[in-house]
């Protein structure tokens, strides 16, 4: 078997018993990605001395028996928005072009700290503004699948990286599906952490109240295992939470007996494409013929989720974004005043779906309009926090399909912020609420495309939804790869 | 439900120097998605509290101790314009 | 004169943690540019805020020194505006729920004591500096300008007075008061010449006897007590030449220019006072305890004006009291009293001879020569009649040019009373062998010629001789 299409655990295994060096391994990871690139473009940056010094160092500390810990080794992709220092990092944005920080995200220095080798960084929607990761300041990224479709987005490089196997795990982040919505589309397993878990510090911020970054693998033991590594209190960032980080391996093969699972009538029903929703049931029934318990239930408010996070994160990004100005970083254009100057540049270097957003919240922010826009969305939040709180008291999770459809075609939303904003309706309550998420592959449509199936769980609540994630996995026997690896795997 | 906007100053709150077409491009969609967005006007939230955090946390301090800096050349490297030790701009309009 | 003013002022101190705002740069005043920065403060992408612990309980305790109510579920908010100097172009700042809302200061402008009520005081964060090059300096005519940001994130803390000040030495009362405050507390170096406490006031007119308040305008840019004063009047005049002559006031930002002597509009677009406030979603609300405002209550420190009222219970003028207060001396006063010296005499060597000195040679009190210890043996040798007044300052001459102690200096420089009775008993029965006409008239009751007798006394024993003793002894030889 090519290194390139091993699991984190697999590999790990033979990394440890001297089957495999990390220098090799690092070698079918890049091999993989310089066949590959031309096609997808998962990568916008390959930092080739740096992981080749990373791993390297990774053997030599293994020869001398320092094991780091479960990524020690490992080729890991980062999604463009986590800052790397004196690695380019752009957030796919024009505004960014060229900039080279000073330092490291947290999670890069857990990651480096777990001896992790990374990779580079990978392609997203600008700003992590998209569901699709056509909106790139650097050309779109394409699905291994099926490369005349998207790999969803805005994680679109991470998860594609991740499933064609130039990178075996890699991190996205997720806003209101972000991470979720493109493992779905590309039969990889992607999960948001409960808010605060996983330090931004050194995140890009989208929307400071939604952002999570989580990991894009293979399989769930591998989601568990980067989730292990990144999770945990961070002083540098104020919403890192000090409570201490579930443990969830215990109970990961546990399965689902006994367990109360529950299906949401607004997130499974209209616009969901025939053999998602077929996909669906069949999963569901599998789970209650595991054990679980299956109820119905009804969480009205999520009907207005959608139109409550097209407030929230607009708004924060509006300030978010402020930053971007040409003043300490970044590229700049001529102004005969500094006023002139911030105008032009942001002009030119966000792209539309960017200007949009920003627009947008600008306006849900602005006198005279902050109550019936910002303000209800806010209390609308509540509310299905509150639809929520109820949910869980009746049972342990929740879940949905992960996206309406599979890969849609590159192009086909492109000019339709509405339909492209309407595909992460059952992603986005989890943002809102703060919960942690999961997608996990069950399965492939007719069009040969993969189809996830959710599992969201209250937060804090990682270790049943891990259980019932990895349960999932089992019951669907998903283990499929796309074409495009198996081809590159055999050339 | 119409929405009204006034794009041009929004663009200039925003401070992206948009061109006229373009305003009116930006001005068109944002009526479509804010009248989508204008849903949540339509659910009932009297007695509701905002929530603007995930997080039931309060009091998230650091103790007042100093910590490293940057270095200059490393933070000046990056910048389109500098001047010695100084990030350097176009003059201000206005104050 | 048929206006009177209202002006509130918003006074703007940072904080002298050792630490920024939200983030482990050091706060020093003066260190090379653009050194004491980092992610934070230079809003990198990426980087988040965290609030200083320290900054946060100061600024509650100012609360509690002004008698505030401490918000019990306290708020930052983003306040957005572009600006250059402003790294994120938002602000950190406070909305509507600050740390502390409500209380007061008590002033004394010289016309009495009163209360001016304080609407509320927040926390936020400094922004960088601008030096604008070309034109003279001038903002509007400069060529280019340079960015420093190791003042970005400095805490900064935004005291908001109610609109209770009328006139421009008012208004100098309560941000002199407010000064002492925060210098007593030991929260802020208030520095005006280094911008570590700056004003900005609300100023608008209304004829007297009527309540309807005029259009506001904003005056800013003012950097000392005196251009406040001075800011203050010349828009009052402005305004009042105005309205007199029948004109409307503008609503508008106008800034004080201390060389010309005027204020002048700013050219901030309308719009920019959209600041579009929302709740700051990298940081989490702050709760304060009854317990934290118990003990930050227990550990404030005594605040000027219980000091002043103190200090005049102890017999001290008002004006005396206002001064130990406010300058430089108040340490020395207290540790003078402490050593057993009388208050009122000391606070008059403070206050007069030593002040004088202190003025003429420019020193500061930590240099001088005279020490607490000093200073109370010096005012005890006048109590107990070792030192004519007169001969005290000659003392205490020698004392600040660091000859010795005041025994010590009144013994080198032949300055010591005679106090005893039975040697200005025989000076005074020679002075009055030698002028018996006098004698006789007093003896007939000319009492006026007593002073001339004991002016012939003291100029026989050389002025050392107690004038009290003197004057005692001459009645007493000439009555009998």
């Amino acid at each position: 078997m090519d290194p390139a299409d091993l699991t984190i655990a697999e590999a790990g295994a033979r990394l440890r018993s001297g089957d495999l060096t990390a220098v090799d391994l690092l070698a079918a990871v890049r091999r993989r990605a310089s066949m590959t690139e031309a096609i997808l473009h998962a990568y916008l940056t390959i930092d080739h001395d740096g992981a080749r010094a990373a791993a390297t160092a990774a053997d030599v500390a293994l020869a001398q028996g320092r094991d780091l810990g479960s990524l020690h080794g490992i080729p890991i992709a980062l999604k463009d928005n986590m800052v790397t220092r004196g690695i380019e990092t752009t957030c796919s944005s024009r505004i960014l072009a060229g900039y080279r920080p000073p330092y490291d995200a947290t999670v890069v220095e857990r990651l480096k700290a777990g001896g992790a080798v990374i990779v580079g960084k990978t392609n997203l929607d600008e700003f992590a503004m998209g569901s699709s990761t056509e909106n790139s300041a650097y050309g779109p990224t394409r699905n291994p699948w099926d490369p005349d479709r998207v790999p969803g987005g805005s994680s679109g490089g991470s998860a594609a990286a991740v499933a064609v196997g130039s990178a075996l795990a890699a991190l996205g982040s997720d806003t209101g599906g972000s991470i979720r919505q493109p493992g779905s589309l590309t039969g990889t397993v992607g999960m948001k952490p409960t808010y605060g878990l996983v330090s931004r510090y050194g995140l890009i911020a989208f929307a400071s109240s939604l952002d999570q970054i989580g990991p894009i693998t293979r399989t769930v033991d591998d989601a568990v295992t980067v989730f292990e590594a990144i999770a945990g209190h961070d002083p540098s960032d104020a919403t890192s939470y000090r409570g201490g980080v579930p443990e969830v391996r215990s109970t990961l093969d546990a399965g689902v007996k006994g367990l109360r699972i529950g299906i949401v009538g607004e997130l499974s029903g209209e616009g969901t494409a025939p053999d998602v929703a077929a996909n669906f049931r069949a999963t569901v029934d599998a789970l209650a013929g595991a054990g679980a318990t299956i109820k119905e239930l009804s969480l009205p408010s999520t009907a207005y989720a959608l139109s409550a996070y097209y407030l929230i994160a607009p708004a924060e990004c509006s300030a978010n974004l402020a930053r971007f100005d040409g003043v300490r970083y970044g590229p700049r254009l001529a102004g005969r005043s500094v006023e002139e100057s911030m105008s032009a540049t942001r002009r030119d270097g966000f792209g539309p779906e960017v200007t949009r957003r920003i627009l947008l919240g600008t306006y849900a922010l602005s006198a005279g309009y902050y109550d019936a826009f910002y303000g209800q969305a806010q209390k609308v939040r509540t509310l299905v926090i509150e639809d929520f709180r109820r949910a869980y008291s009746e049972v342990d999770v929740l879940v949905t399909p992960t996206s309406p459809t599979t890969a849609f075609a590159v192009g086909e939303k492109a000019n339709d912020p509405l339909a492209m904003y309407l595909s992460d309706i059952c992603t986005i309550p989890s943002n809102l609420a703060g919960d942690p998420a999961i997608s996990v592959p069950s399965g492939l449509d007719s069009d040969g495309l993969p189809i996830g199936f959710q599992v969201l769980a209250p937060a804090l609540g990682e270790a049943v939804m891990f259980r019932v994630a990895s349960a999932v996995e089992q019951s669907s026997g998903f283990t499929g790869r796309p074409a495009l690896a198996t081809s590159a795997g055999a050339a | 439900m119409p929405v009204d906007i006034d794009i041009a100053k929004v663009a200039r709150l925003a401070r992206i120097g948009l061109t006229a077409d373009e305003l009116a491009y930006y001005g068109q969609q944002l009526q479509g998605i804010l009248e989508h967005a204008a849903l949540v006007q339509a659910l009932p939230t009297a007695g509701v509290a905002p929530t603007a955090h995930p997080l039931p946390m309060v009091n998230s301090f650091r103790p007042d101790i100093v910590e490293p800096t940057l270095d200059r050349e490393e933070v000046l490297a990056q910048a389109p314009d500098r001047e010695g030790p100084y990030f350097r701009v176009p003059p201000f309009l206005e104050d | 004169m048929t206006w009177e003013a209202v002006i509130g002022i918003e006074t703007h101190v940072e904080l002298r943690t050792d630490s920024k705002m939200f983030c482990g740069c050091p706060t020093g005043f003066g260190a090379e540019p653009n050194t004491n920065i980092c992610p934070v403060c230079l809003g990198l992408p990426g980087a988040l805020p965290v609030p200083n612990e320290t900054a946060i309980r100061w600024t509650i305790a100012l609360g509690l020194a002004l008698g505030s109510t401490i918000t019990p579920h306290s708020v930052f908010h983003r306040k957005n505006y572009f600006y250059a100097d402003l790294p994120k172009n938002y602000q950190i700042s406070q909305f509507d729920l600050p740390l502390c809302a409500g209380g007061h200061l008590e002033i004394d402008p010289g016309t009495g004591v009163r209360r001016v009520g304080i609407t509320r005081v927040h926390l936020e964060e400094d922004t960088g500096k601008s030096t604008h090059l070309g034109g003279g300096g001038r903002i509007h005519d400069s060529d280019a300008t340079l960015l420093d940001f190791n003042r970005s994130g400095i805490p900064l803390m935004e005291v908001v007075s109610e609109p209770d000040i009328s006139t421009p030495d008012e208004a100098r009362a309560y941000a002199h008061e407010l000064r002492e405050v925060v210098l007593a507390m030991g929260i802020s170096d208030a520095r005006l010449e280094e911008g570590s406490m700056r004003f900005d006031a609300n100023v608008s007119l209304r004829r007297i006897g009527t309540s309807a308040l005029g259009t506001k305008v904003e005056v800013k840019n003012m950097n000392s007590l005196r251009s406040l004063q001075r800011a203050l009047a010349y828009e009052i005049e402005r305004q009042t030449r105005l309205l007199d002559s029948g004109a409307a006031i503008t609503q508008e930002t106008r800034h004080w220019d201390e060389e010309a002597g005027i204020t002048h509009p700013g050219r901030s677009k309308e719009e920019s006072s959209d600041y579009r406030y929302f709740a700051e979603p990298d940081l989490v609300p702050i709760v304060t305890t009854q317990e934290t405002i118990a003990t930050l209550r227990r550990d404030l420190p005594e605040l000027p004006a219980a000091r002043r009222a103190r200090y005049v219970e102890l017999g001290l003028e008002a004006a005396a009291a206002r001064t130990l207060v406010a300058g430089p001396l108040g340490t020395l006063f207290e540790a003078t009293l402490a050593a057993g010296a009388a208050p009122r005499r000391v606070a008059n060597w403070l206050t007069g001879e030593i002040a004088a000195y202190l003025n003429r040679t420019g020193g500061d009190a930590g240099s001088l020569a005279i020490d607490a210890t000093g200073l109370a043996q010096l005012v005890g040798m006048i109590e107990t009649g070792k030192l004519s007044s007169t001969a005290a300052k000659e003392v205490l001459e020698g004392m600040l040019a660091g000859e010795g102690t005041p025994e010590q200096v009144a013994a080198a420089r032949d300055l010591l009373q005679v106090s005893d009775e039975a040697e200005i008993a025989a000076l005074v029965a020679a002075v009055l062998a030698s002028h018996p006409d006098e004698v006789a008239r007093v003896g007939a009751g000319e009492e006026k010629l007593v002073g001339f007798l004991v002016g012939q006394v003291m100029r026989a024993g050389q002025g050392k001789a107690d004038p009290k003793v003197v004057d005692r002894l001459v009645r007493l030889q000439t009555h009998t």
